[in-house]
């Protein structure tokens, strides 16, 4: 979360904000955070910056596979898929691990 | 800290890096060059204070901007004043990532192969790195870099097998990070090594987001965890490229079901290399070994310069 609170900061910064409002984030399905985490993370650590009080914001990106036997993409919830088609497990996952500061809300 | 669990949250201690004393002076000097042009688009203020003391009483955002002066000829720029939103759309593990791309670089100017070894803990990392080191002897020459909480146990042990060996303490971290591989190399005398491994804080969770540079994750589960831990902890498999099954001597004791745990190890890494082992007994050791010198020749052939 301090990764993401400091590049934050910094392009809020850059843009001239005298606050952030909210910040954005895209969080991939099988990207391993947990969001409770990171909600508590991110209000022990905006105190005291230009982000106090400011509102998380995560939005979810779906796992997306790859099947290299139907050369189709399918999508999952869990990294144990299977292609629907012909249910052979998928070696290359194309999205879903992403962990990305989308947007920032300022001022 | 880590953007998976939040640990190393306030205060946090600092990292440290105790090597062998080989102090050679790799200056690995992050040139982080911030080269950001603050372009500030606030409307010049210039204290034209036309004494319009915002009556708007209705806004909702209470704006506490003193001394607004609308410069007529910036209009646009007393607009970006406003509540806006801007879009970024950057990578959190960008800064971690790059490092990491840098001690790959590094690794194979050096003709390194590097792992990044994996478990929970005490699922017996040490001791099959310590057999590993021991076993590959002249055939492959290795150094340890460990990652623990606190002390260096590890360390002290690693050394047994006469490897140099740097230990990293990360205090509250739960991972090691590739800026704290970078200053770990300074400690370590790289001079005629072919095989670095680096022991990772033993953690099936928040190391498998953090990449290291390494060539290969290698990833322990030791008979006496379960069958069904790759279920549990799929990214960590997932990204795996070898699977180790350790402590095979004790599988008879507790009811292994050696069947069970490949399908489920298979079903989350499909790509993975597998190999059962026994650091006690010497199960295994040789084919592990093998495959490292295998790597390691491939490395060769390749050279440094291939992607």
């Amino acid at each position: 979360m301090d990764g993401a609170l400091s590049m934050a900061l910094d392009q809020a910064r850059q843009a001239g904000a005298t606050k952030v409002f909210a910040l954005r984030l895209r969080v991939g399905a099988l990207s391993g955070v947990v969001p409770d985490a990171l909600q508590f993370a991110f209000e022990a650590l905006t105190p005291g910056t230009l982000a106090e009080d400011a509102r998380l914001d995560l939005e979810t990106v779906p796992a997306r596979f790859w099947c290299a036997t139907c050369k189709s993409e399918f999508q999952a919830d869990n990294l144990m898929a299977l292609c629907p088609n012909c249910q052979t497990p998928s070696r290359e996952l194309r999205s879903g691990r992403e962990l990305e500061l989308a947007s920032l809300e300022i001022e | 800290m880590c953007n998976d669990c939040g640990c190393g949250l306030p205060g946090e201690t600092p990292i440290g890096i105790t090597g062998h004393g080989h102090g050679h002076p790799h200056d690995h000097g992050h040139p982080h060059d911030h080269g950001h042009e603050h372009d500030h688009e606030h409307g010049h203020e210039h204290p034209h204070s036309h004494s319009h003391s915002h009556s708007h009483g209705d806004e909702t955002h209470s704006h506490s901007h003193s001394s607004h002066s609308h410069d007529h000829s910036h209009d646009q720029a007393a607009a970006a004043d406003l509540h806006r939103t801007i879009e970024i759309r950057r990578s959190i593990l960008e800064k971690n990532d790059r490092l990491a791309e840098r001690n790959r670089g590094f690794f194979r100017a050096r003709g390194l192969i590097v792992l990044n070894v994996l478990s929970s803990p005490g699922s017996g990392k040490t001791t099959f790195l310590r057999e590993t080191v021991k076993a590959l002897g002249n055939r492959l020459r290795s150094g340890v870099i460990v990652g623990d909480l606190a002390t260096d146990n590890d360390a002290r042990r690693l050394r047994e097998s006469g490897a140099p060996v740097v230990q990293i303490t990360t205090g509250t971290v739960c991972h090691l990070e590739a800026e704290m591989v970078s200053r770990a190399l300074g400690q370590m005398d790289l001079q005629g090594l072919e095989l670095l491994i680096i022991e990772n804080v033993g953690n099936l969770v928040c190391p498998a987001s953090y990449d290291l540079g390494e060539d290969l994750r290698v990833v322990l589960l030791s008979v006496t965890e379960g069958e069904d831990k790759p279920l549990k902890y799929p990214p960590m498999f997932n990204a795996a490229d070898a699977v180790i099954i350790s402590k095979m001597d004790l599988a008879a004791h507790c009811s292994f079901d050696r069947e069970a745990a490949l399908a489920n190890i298979r079903s989350v890494s499909p790509k993975a290399r597998l190999f059962e082992v026994s650091a006690k007994t010497g199960t295994g050791m040789a084919e592990w070994c093998n495959y490292l010198i295998e790597a390691h020749q491939a490395r060769r052939r390749e050279g440094p310069f291939r992607a």
